[in-house]
């Protein structure tokens, strides 16, 4: 008989182990699920993994993971401050699509005035957007006890109508034919966030995820909030007798995830995406959650799990044009990477017994 | 704007359908968590029983096949956030997040071939003369079966939770689990078949969205309705009956922006159609003060060693 044995201390080799061995897991379990669509699985798993860093148009790839990285791993360190705490921000969607909406509404508010300080106040505007958003859930959940769970998810939906309505009225480019969506950013040259050196996929949002990556980091191992976050997440009784406000921790994480979401969403609207169209919105929102339990909620592991992330997702539209995988075969695909996660977690902490337990 | 072209008459049955795939999802989960058990994954299940049952249905010709497969389709998804719940003893928030993400994929992996096909429909019950009573009739007996038998489930899991042996142990094992355990019953066991029978619920309910709803099969077409459905079971206090009548509420809200869009109110439709999510939001604000009624266990996880 097999049964579990809760270890004394969580184990540390496992706990680094878990991310490679659920990815190793969903290689050969999305092998198999490739294989079951019809395509060989290994060439998949290579065209996935391997092309966009090392195959034949690499140069043009590597830039991308820059690009689809960035947003993910803003978002995710955000999310992973509540995570820790047990403050469920699921609404990070919403917050990156409010904090487009802010930064594109500002910056076409200045157009055609080309001026130093129009990017910047866009880059405010977005993170207010997204803050903003995150505070509505934030504060019913301090003031009425609002699950924020729930609350958060459902102005997902509330900003998606929005930004639909949005592109189709005050934010529509008058002179677009009467086509859905904005003026491109990409061509008003003060608002436009491009690469800082050309051809590397570096803008602005690159920088602000390594900047939220330190803050992070500094943040949780050497600031008080950040020991009130962890103490609260792991011994919520023990942080209420040790002072921890909770009002203010429920604030300041969403607060916090809310404002680097909406970061995220303006990065993305002025550089990559160029407008605000009604789906211009891709989820990496919800893809941030999985970011942030694969990196462990630890800024270095979710630096390394966004890239991880961003990497599927550009070998995942390789492998589309090549092969014709489905492209929603890869959304299974990092859905099952949380699976694995998630499960093999347990050996971080129990351990396996083999043999009856013993009566104690 | 013309109010006139809302025949009241066709938009109390409409709600009545707006409301079925809620009452199934709901109903669901109202079992889940009433185990001590929090299953956020309820809009995966049910998107992937939409799929389930609208492949099924339009394959066999028979869409109450269709129903039969979603209710599979969703227990056997159900089984994954078992597995990492009871077994793995994942927490619970993520694994729940874990099945939505999961759900949403598999669904638009398994519906490619399937966007833009009709369903074959299920007819109505005849009720002879039944439905010819004015007003009452067209409103009352003018559904398909699975219209009734979601109000039947209601009364069936109220009616188990109740008065049956099986009702008190279930609840038994959500407000303490610990004490159910010293008393001998299998808390693992049952809480992954009150997981098994809230997936079964919530793709039924999903498959009456592709089916019978909006017959036709659109990538995340459940567009939220898990989430409201949770949102309704918070709503009900983890009452059938109340929940009953927050299904009809909240289907009342759906059709009635639908309607109004139709009839051109001056109000732009995407703020319509974001009315029920921010309704949703301030009933669960008005209703969240009184948390007395949730089982004592919910969400927390139980090992039997310590």
């Amino acid at each position: 008989m097999i049964r579990l044995e809760k270890r004394p201390e969580p184990s540390r080799a496992f706990s680094l182990a878990t991310p490679l061995l659920a990815v190793l897991a969903t290689m050969v379990f999305g092998g198999l699920l490739f294989m079951a669509l019809g395509k060989d699985p290994l060439t998949s798993i290579q065209t996935i993994f391997w092309e966009p860093l090392f195959g034949e148009f690499a140069f043009y790839y590597r830039p991308q993971l820059l690009i689809k990285g960035a947003p993910l791993v803003l978002i995710a360190i955000g999310l992973s401050l509540g995570f820790k705490a047990g403050i469920w921000n699921i609404g990070a969607e919403g917050q990156y699509i409010m904090g487009a909406l802010f930064g594109a509404g500002m910056g076409l508010a200045f157009y055609p005035l080309e001026a130093w300080y129009v990017f910047p106040l866009m880059v405010m505007a977005g993170a207010f957007g997204g803050w903003i958003w995150a505070m509505i859930p934030a504060f019913l959940k301090v003031r009425f006890g609002t699950n924020e769970i729930l609350v958060s998810l459902m102005l997902v939906y509330v900003a998606e109508q929005f930004l639909a309505s949005m592109s189709l009225g005050l934010l529509k480019n008058p002179e677009g034919f009467g086509f859905p969506g904005s003026r491109n950013l990409q061509q008003y040259e003060s608002a436009f966030n491009g690469d800082l050196i050309e051809g590397t996929g570096m803008h602005w949002g690159v920088v602000a995820a390594m900047i939220a990556v330190i803050f992070a980091y500094v943040l949780l191992s050497k600031h008080r909030l950040g020991f009130a976050i962890r103490v609260t997440g792991e011994a919520p009784r023990a942080a209420k007798f040790s002072g921890v406000n909770p009002t203010r921790l429920v604030l300041f994480c969403m607060g916090m995830s809310g404002l680097l979401a909406g970061l995220a969403g303006l990065f993305e609207v002025s550089g990559p995406a160029g407008q605000v169209t009604i789906d211009f919105n891709v989820g990496y929102g919800f893809t941030a959650i999985i970011v942030a339990f694969l990196g462990r909620l630890h800024p270095v592991g979710i630096l390394l799990a966004g890239l991880l992330m961003a990497l599927t997702y550009i070998g995942g539209d390789i492998a589309q044009s090549n092969l014709g995988l489905p492209a929603a075969a890869i959304q299974v695909f990092q859905g099952m990477l949380l699976f694995f996660l998630l499960a093999l977690d347990m050996f971080t902490n129990y351990r396996l017994r083999f043999g009856r337990a013993e009566v104690a | 704007m013309d109010l006139s072209a809302i025949n009241p008459i066709l938009f109390i049955a409409g709600f009545l359908v707006a409301a079925t795939p809620l009452i199934f999802a709901a109903i669901g989960e109202l079992v889940v968590e009433k185990s001590g058990v929090l299953n956020l994954g309820v809009e995966g299940m049910m998107i992937t029983g939409a799929i389930c049952g609208f492949a099924t249905a339009v394959e066999t010709g028979s869409p109450m096949l269709g129903f039969a497969a979603a209710a599979v389709g969703g227990a056997a998804l159900s089984l994954l956030f078992a597995f990492l719940t009871q077994i793995t003893l994942a927490n619970q928030v993520a694994s729940g997040l874990a099945l939505t993400l999961f759900g949403l994929g598999l669904s638009a992996l398994l519906g490619q071939s399937y966007v833009g096909i009709k369903p074959p429909r299920l007819g109505d019950i005849n009720f002879g003369p039944l439905s010819d009573i004015p007003v009452i009739g067209p409103i009352l007996f003018t559904h398909d079966i699975i219209l009734y038998l979601g109000i039947a489930l209601v009364a069936g899991v109220w009616a188990v939770l109740k008065f049956t042996r099986a009702g008190l142990i279930l609840r038994a094992v959500g407000e303490s689990h610990d004490a159910a355990h010293a008393l001998g019953y299998k808390v693992v066991r049952i809480r992954t078949l009150a997981i098994m029978f809230g997936g079964a619920c919530a793709g039924v309910g999903g498959a009456y969205i592709s089916l019978i709803r909006v017959p036709q099969w659109t990538e995340g077409m459940t567009a939220g309705v898990g989430w409201i459905a949770l949102a309704l079971v918070v709503f009900a206090s983890w009452k059938p009956w109340r929940l009953l009548l927050g299904a009809y509420l909240f289907g009342g809200i759906t059709q009635l922006q639908l309607n109004l869009q139709g009839a051109g109110v001056a109000i732009p439709v995407e703020y319509l159609a974001m009315s029920p999510y921010v309704i949703t939001i301030i009933v669960l604000v008005i209703l969240s003060a009184d948390k007395s009624a949730a089982p004592a266990s919910l969400g927390r996880t139980f090992h039997a060693s310590h």
